[in-house]
């Protein structure tokens, strides 16, 4: 059998899962998976772009998908009356302040030489630096806090279309990205897993406090959809008229015609990164990231700026993870930051592109497929054998309802032996890279 | 006395929790600083080691308490720890056994260990999960103060207070035994000697008969007993809830780095490091500083610089601060 009927069949094989899913459940269902699955499938590209092309270990998948989430409620939220003019524009004032301070900070460090004195200019500077910071930007927060709180209390976004927001969240991951890059890539490679899994952190730690932004834990629940609404489909005369035409339930329909519209979007935007990915991996410059993937001292005495490449790449996997993280929040309209959870953003995504096969991109998205149905899938299994295994117990018992209450996080047991599995017998992956 | 005020309730908000939790992180990072050392890796499945352990000893607890056992006014979790160290011990070489050995065998590189490791986490995070449940425990029980804030204000005449509860001082008393029992061990016995020669130069300590099945095994017992007794003694002194356990990875993680990974001192002391830059940096120095100025200097604010929230933005800023300017952490580590 040949590689390519090889990957044809594995996709067919994952694609006839989804299907069945379809027929024993419901097509609701099957398309949520399909396009949650798009999504995990370009998470998979992004940190595949990094570990696969480069090597580098980037734990921090959760902390670049939430900014792109972020991003979807700066772009497409309307704006808050009087926010700006309350304090938007002193936070501003604020932020731009903080920058300078530390790019001044910068400048000291490298003017100065080493020693004592370079301590002694810098730590009042920072420490100064930090209070001005805080007496220019709490002010500000608090009246922007402090308008109508219950339904807004932030500054709003800019009223675009949502679908502005997916290339902006690249943007604001690459720049994120390009920040960390610039700071964490010279370490070696578990203290950048070290260091990224705590930039993911701060970066949630930020969406739940600071209130103005995105309202922290109060959410965002009202994200503007680029296609209908449910309830508009089942309003409308064209739309019942066809629906009846087929002889299909209005409601069960319109939920359909919405999550196919939306795996339309997620798919060219797939197709697309997919595109993108292939052609940048066969170019020279994807045979150099190889080069230095394979052999970093061999590459760098070619003449190749090592350090450079992998900040490159490293900034390219963030732009691809903060697409899906603005998709993502399109997709559910809204901005939750506790449920930013790292063992759903950043370890399952790792466990598609090791299942996937790291270093080949069919493989991640395979991968983001198979992983997103087993994780979906594995709960009403994990539910039916404790049911099983429960059925001989006393109705009413302590532990039999303990166990029926517990049978969802089998799927972290699940996942972790699918991983191990995996890197025990076929560590190259399902679809395997050059 | 406005000094001795301040001064008493600095030690209760910030010196006496600081020492408390530093001692927690140290034993935590002391076990993923033993099994970075000898099997060079970074073990992210520490943190739910630590939830296993503790939800082994809050079940033994359980059991204890059913049958009516107590341990007068210590907490019965401390009676149950012994079990709880042996069932972790047990799984923790289990998985060393079914999949860790393969790939010592087969010298892969220490990224694809720290992979497999987070395979086992998930593992153990979806075991400790379906067993215990997600929910927020306190299981301390016993006398809750060894004194408390009214009788110190008896005692003293003082206007601010401080108590001392049962868990911080059991938390004290078992970090210094344990860190003294560790030097001695490490130093002074074959076994530990022929740890640090393996941690050295391992192929060296092979060609001076060091058995390395041996060493490995008793690695991973040393560090699931310390993420146990260190799960045991946050758990008693906060709540046990597995998700808080995971996220105590990276506090952890950071102990260990910034002592210099691989290097047991270091732990101990980064423990200390991150537990006071956290609870430093979010302290609310007001009540602190109403003592000391002048009326008409006290800040206007909560004297707080970031809200406690941030904590984690600590020991991760911290962490990067030590990696950038000294690779090796205080007491030169493994080299970065």
């Amino acid at each position: 059998m040949s590689v390519a009927t090889r990957n044809v069949l594995l996709f067919v094989a994952v694609g006839a899962l989804i299907v069945s899913t379809g027929l024993t459940q419901s097509w609701n269902a099957a398309l949520a998976i399909v396009n949650m699955g798009l999504l995990s499938a370009i998470m998979a590209l992004g940190v595949n772009i990094q570990w696969g092309y480069a090597g580098l270990y980037n734990v921090g998948t959760m902390g670049f998908v939430a900014l792109g989430g972020l991003a979807a409620v700066l772009v497409s939220i309307p704006p808050t009356e009087g926010a700006w003019q309350a304090g938007g524009f002193r936070i501003l004032v604020a932020l731009v302040f903080g920058a300078l301070i530390i790019a001044a900070a910068a400048w000291v460090y490298k003017m100065l030489p080493r020693g004592r004195w370079r301590f002694v200019a810098l730590a009042p500077l920072l420490v100064a630096g930090f209070v001005v910071y805080r007496l220019i930007l709490d002010p500000a927060a608090a009246a922007v806090e402090a308008i109508n709180p219950a339904l807004q209390g932030n500054i709003g976004g800019l009223g675009l279309p949502v679908l502005l927001s997916w290339p902006v969240g690249g943007l604001l991951a690459a720049g994120a990205g390009w920040l960390i890059g610039k700071t964490a890539l010279g370490l070696r490679s578990d203290y950048l897993a070290i260091a990224t899994l705590g930039i993911a952190e701060i970066v949630i730690a930020v969406l739940k406090n600071e209130d103005w932004l995105g309202r922290g834990v109060k959410n965002i629940v009202d994200i503007p959809r680029p296609v209908p609404y449910e309830i508009d489909l089942q309003q409308s005369q064209g739309f019942l008229s066809f629906v009846s035409g087929i002889g299909a339930d209005p409601a069960a329909a319109s939920g359909i015609v919405v999550k196919l519209l939306y795996a339309g979007l997620f798919l060219a935007v797939l197709l697309i990164l997919i595109w993108l990915s292939q052609a940048a991996l066969n170019s020279p410059w994807g045979r150099m990231m190889r080069a230095i993937r394979d052999n970093e001292v061999a590459a760098a005495a070619m003449g190749k700026d090592v350090t450079r490449r992998h900040l490159q790449v490293f900034v390219l996997g963030c732009a691809v993870l903060g697409i899906a993280g603005a998709m993502l929040a399109t997709l559910e309209g809204q901005l939750t930051p506790g449920a930013y959870q790292p063992l759903r953003f950043t370890f399952l995504i790792w466990v598609m592109v090791v299942v996937g096969g790291s270093g080949s991109n069919l493989g991640a998205v395979l991968g983001g497929f198979l992983i997103w149905y087993l994780w979906v899938q594995v709960e009403p299994w994990g539910n039916g054998l404790i049911n099983l295994i429960t059925a001989g117990m006393a109705e009413g018992s302590q532990f039999k309802q303990h166990l029926i209450d517990s049978a969802a996080h089998m799927r972290l047991v699940v996942m972790g032996v699918i991983l191990i599995l995996m890197l025990r017998f076929r560590p190259q992956g399902l679809i395997p890279g050059k | 006395m406005d000094l001795l005020n301040a001064l008493v309730v600095f030690a209760n908000f910030v010196l006496l929790p600081g020492i408390t939790y530093g001692a927690q992180l140290a034993l935590g990072a002391l076990g993923a600083t033993l099994v970075y050392g000898i099997l060079r890796f970074s073990n992210f499945a520490h943190g739910d080691t630590m939830a296993f352990g503790t939800m082994a000893t809050i079940l033994v607890m359980w059991l204890l308490q059913a049958a009516g056992i107590g341990f007068g006014s210590l907490p019965t979790a401390l009676l149950a720890l012994p079990a709880g160290i042996v069932v972790a011990v047990l799984f923790v070489l289990a998985t060393d056994r079914l999949v860790y050995r393969y790939y010592r065998r087969s010298k892969v590189n220490s990224l694809t260990l720290v992979m497999v490791s987070l395979g086992v986490m998930f593992v153990m995070n979806g075991i400790v999960r379906t067993i215990i449940g997600v929910d927020d425990r306190q299981f301390a029980d016993g006398a809750r103060f060894v004194f408390t804030a009214a009788q110190f204000r008896e005692w003293t005449g003082l206007t601010e207070s401080l108590a001392l509860r049962t868990t911080q001082a059991v938390t004290l008393v078992v970090i210094v035994l344990v860190v003294a029992w560790l030097h001695w061990f490490l130093r002074r016995t074959r076994t530990g000697k022929s740890m640090r020669a393996f941690s050295d130069n391992e192929n060296l300590a092979l060609l001076s008969g060091v058995n390395p099945e041996r060493v490995v095994m008793i690695v991973w017992m040393l560090s699931a007993a310390l993420a146990t007794l260190a799960g045991v003694l946050y758990g008693l002194d906060k709540s046990f809830r597995p998700f808080t356990y995971f996220q105590l990875l990276l506090p952890i993680f950071a102990a260990a780095v910034v002592g210099g990974f691989g290097s047991p001192l270091g732990a101990v002391a980064g423990g200390f490091v991150i537990a006071f830059s956290e609870i430093f940096v979010t302290y609310s120095f007001k009540k602190v500083f109403g003592y000391l100025l002048p009326v008409d200097w006290q800040p206007d604010g909560l004297a707080q610089l970031l809200t406690t929230d941030y904590k984690v933005a600590v020991s991760f800023t911290v962490l990067v601060l030590v990696l950038l300017f000294r690779p090796t952490g205080i007491f030169r580590g493994k080299s970065a």
